[in-house]
C-alpha cells in the first residue's frame, strides 16, 4: 500500500496532539510512516504506533535545534528520497510551515497550507481549506510532485489504531546551507498548565469590554473551570493586556476548537477570521449590535462582568 | 559601506470588502477594493529603522508583483520613506500560486541587487506565510523570519522570534531574507512631506521577459497546485440571543450542559 510521510511535532519526544491528528487524516490515503528528527525523536514511537505509524523513522542531532528550519528540509528531503511517499503532511504551526514550504520547492512539488480536511481523490489527496475569514470553503489539489500538505489542528478526531511502528534510523547528511542561521539562544515559554491554545477543545476569549489586564482573571478563571485555553483580541492584545501569544486573529493565531466563547468581543472582520470556523460560538456583549451576535450558536446580550462569573460558578457547581 | 534592501510587499483585496471568487476560481480583484497588506507595512517600517540606525548607505527597494492598481500598494511604501520601487506586472501571471510568486520574487530581487530582503510575516489575503521562506530557499541565502525584533550590524543579521513553545535569538551573515511579526513595531503613517515626495521617486515595471521567466513557469497553467472548486460558506443560522437580566450567566450554563460541554 501506499505510504504517507508524516512530520512529527514533538517537544523532547512528547507528541503535539496535531500530529496525532494527522495520523488519522493519512490512513484515508495509505499507510503513515512517521519522521520524527531531533533531541527525544526515538521516544515518540509509540504514541505514533498506538495512532497507525506503521514506521516511524528517526534523526537525532543537535543541529535541529542549533540552526532554523533547514536542517528539517534536509532531513525530510531524505525521508523522501528514501520511502517515495505518495503525500507528505505536516502540522500547521509556523514553523513546520516554513519546513513544508522549502521541502516543497526542493522535491519539485506543489504546496497545499493550512486544510482543515483531507480525503482521498481520483488523483491524489484533495485538500479542503477555510478562505477569506472562512466565508468560503475551496477543496485543492496538487497537480505536480508529491503533493506537500499542511493541516491545521482540530481538523480531525484523533482515533487510535494500533500498527508496528518499527523505528528506523534516518540517514540525512547535511549541506552548508542548513548552518545559515544560528539558534543563539533559547527561552522555553513558561507553561500556565492550560491547553495550547490552537489545540485546545474550548477556548474563552476575551477583548477590549474586558477593559484592562488585572480583569483577565475573570476570563481565566472561566477558561480554568472548563478545562480550555485563553485567546484574546487584538484590541486587548495591543492595549498590553495579555501576551500576543494569546491572539486570536488574521495576525495572531487562528483557532478552530469545539467551542469558542467570545466575552468583550465586537467580532471585527480580523478577528472572525481566526475563530469562525470553531464548531459552537458563544458570546457576551453589551451592545446588542456587535457583529459577533451574527456567528454565535448562543449569545447573552449583558455585562460580562455579571455573565462570566455567574457562569464559572454554574460550570463549578455542576463539575461538582 | 552600502547596505541594498529589497522589501517584499503585495497589494491584497480589503479584508473589510466582500471577497469572493471569479471564474477561473482566482481571487476577483475587481470587484473589492486593495491596498498594501497590512503586515507588509511592518517590514517597511523595519527596513526604514535599519536604515535610521544604520552607519551604513542604505537604499530601500520596495518590491510587487500584481496587476496595475498594485502600484497603490508601492505609493504607499514609497510615502513611508522607502526610495524607489520595482513593479513586476505581466498578464501572463495571472493566477500564480506561491510557489510561482516565489520564483518571480527570487529573479527580481537577483537583478535588483540585494544584501537584505525584509518580507511581512504573511499576507493578509492567503496567510499561508510560506512566501519569505520559498525565497530563501530560491536565493540560496539563510532565512531569519517570523521576528518581532530585528536589527542589523557589520554585516550580521540578528533577531528574536517568538514560537509557541519558546523565544529564539537567532543569527545569520548577510545577505539574507527576514520577516517581521506585527509585533516589531508600529508601522509609521506617510507624512504629507513624503506623499509628496514619493510622487517623484522612481518606479520600474518589470515585465517576465526582463526576469528571463517563461509564461508556462508561471500563471495558472504554471501553478502547481490547482483550485478545484469554491463554494462560500452556508450562512450560520440564526443563533439564540438571550439578554441578561439576572439569569444570563445560568441560561448559558445551561445551554452549555445541553451541549455536553459541561
Amino acid at each position: 500500500m501506499a505510504e504517507v510521510l508524516v512530520y512529527v511535532d514533538h517537544v523532547d519526544g512528547a507528541v503535539r496532539k496535531p500530529t496525532l491528528e494527522l495520523l488519522t487524516l493519512a490512513r484515508r490515503i495509505g499507510e503513515p510512516v512517521a519522521v520524527a528528527l531531533g533531541s527525544g525523536a526515538a521516544g515518540t514511537a509509540a504514541v505514533l504506533a498506538e495512532h497507525g505509524a506503521t514506521r516511524v523513522l528517526t534523526h537525532e542531532a543537535a543541529d535541529y535545534a542549533d540552526y532554523l528550519v533547514v536542517p528539517k528540509v534536509e532531513a525530510l528531503e531524505a525521508a523522501v528520497a528514501a520511502v517515495s511517499p505518495v503525500a507528505v503532511l505536516v502540522p500547521s504551526s509556523a514553523e513546520a510551515k516554513e519546513v513544508a514550504a522549502r521541502l516543497a520547492l526542493r522535491i519539485g512539488s506543489g504546496i497545499i497550507t493550512d486544510a482543515v480536511d483531507l480525503e482521498a481523490g481520483d488523483s491524489g489527496p484533495v485538500a479542503t481549506q477555510s478562505v477569506f475569514a472562512a466565508s468560503f470553503t475551496t477543496k485543492s489539489v496538487v497537480v505536480k510532485g508529491t503533493p506537500v500538505i499542511t493541516v491545521k489542528p482540530n481538523s480531525a478526531a484523533v482515533e487510535p489504531a494500533a500498527a508496528a511502528g518499527a523505528v528506523e534510523a534516518l540517514d540525512v547528511a547535511f549541506s552548508e546551507k542548513a548552518h545559515g542561521t544560528k539558534v543563539t539562544a533559547r527561552t522555553a515559554r513558561e507553561s500556565t498548565g492550560r491547553p495550547e491554545l490552537t489545540e485546545a477543545a474550548i477556548v474563552v476569549s476575551g477583548g477590549r469590554g474586558v477593559n484592562g489586564a488585572e480583569n483577565f482573571s475573570v476570563i481565566e478563571a472561566l477558561a480554568d473551570s472548563l478545562g480550555a485555553a485563553v485567546g484574546a483580541s487584538r484590541a486587548a492584545v495591543d492595549a498590553g493586556w495579555y501576551p500576543h501569544s494569546n491572539q486570536v486573529g488574521q495576525t495572531g493565531k487562528s483557532v478552530s476548537p469545539q467551542l469558542y466563547i467570545a466575552s468583550g468581543i465586537s467580532g471585527a472582520i480580523q478577528h472572525r477570521a481566526g475563530m469562525q470556523t470553531s464548531k459552537t460560538i458563544v458570546a457576551i456583549n453589551k451592545d446588542p449590535e456587535a457583529p459577533i451576535f451574527d456567528l454565535v450558536d448562543y449569545g447573552v446580550v449583558g455585562d460580562l462582568f455579571d455573565v462570566v462569573p455567574a457562569l464559572t460558578e454554574d460550570v463549578k457547581s455542576r463539575k461538582g | 559601506m552600502s547596505l541594498r534592501i529589497v522589501v517584499t510587499v503585495k497589494y491584497v483585496p480589503d479584508a473589510t470588502g466582500d471577497r469572493h471568487f471569479a471564474d477561473d476560481l482566482t481571487v476577483d480583484r475587481d470587484d473589492v477594493d486593495g491596498l498594501l497588506s497590512e503586515l507588509d507595512e511592518y517590514a517597511v517600517e523595519q527596513a526604514l529603522q535599519i536604515s535610521e540606525n544604520s552607519d551604513d548607505d542604505v537604499e530601500i527597494t520596495v518590491l510587487t508583483v500584481g496587476p496595475e492598481d498594485a502600484k497603490d500598494a508601492l505609493r504607499k511604501a514609497l510615502s513611508m520613506g522607502a526610495d524607489k520601487a520595482i513593479h513586476v506586472e505581466d498578464d501572463d501571471l495571472h493566477g500564480t500560486d506561491a510557489i510561482g510568486t516565489s520564483l518571480v520574487l527570487a529573479k527580481a530581487i537577483e537583478k535588483a541587487g540585494f544584501d537584505l530582503v525584509v518580507s511581512g510575516m504573511a499576507s493578509t489575503d492567503g496567510t499561508a506565510g510560506i512566501v519569505p521562506a520559498l525565497v530563501a530557499e530560491r536565493l540560496g541565502v539563510p532565512q531569519v523570519t517570523l521576528l518581532s525584533e530585528v536589527a542589523v550590524e557589520g554585516g550580521t543579521v540578528s533577531g528574536r522570534r517568538d514560537g509557541d513553545a519558546a523565544s529564539e535569538q537567532l543569527e545569520a551573515s548577510l545577505p539574507a531574507v527576514v520577516s517581521v511579526t506585527d509585533q516589531s513595531g508600529e508601522a509609521r503613517y506617510p507624512s504629507f512631506k513624503g506623499i509628496m515626495a514619493a510622487k517623484k521617486k522612481p518606479v520600474e515595471s518589470w515585465d517576465l521577459s526582463d526576469l528571463g521567466i517563461e509564461a508556462e513557469e508561471v500563471g495558472l497553467e504554471g501553478a502547481w497546485t490547482k483550485v478545484e472548486s469554491a463554494a462560500e460558506r452556508p450562512a450560520r443560522t440564526a443563533g439564540t440571543i438571550v439578554k441578561d437580566e439576572g439569569e444570563g450567566g445560568k441560561q448559558l450554563a445551561e445551554y452549555l450542559a445541553g451541549q455536553k460541554f459541561i
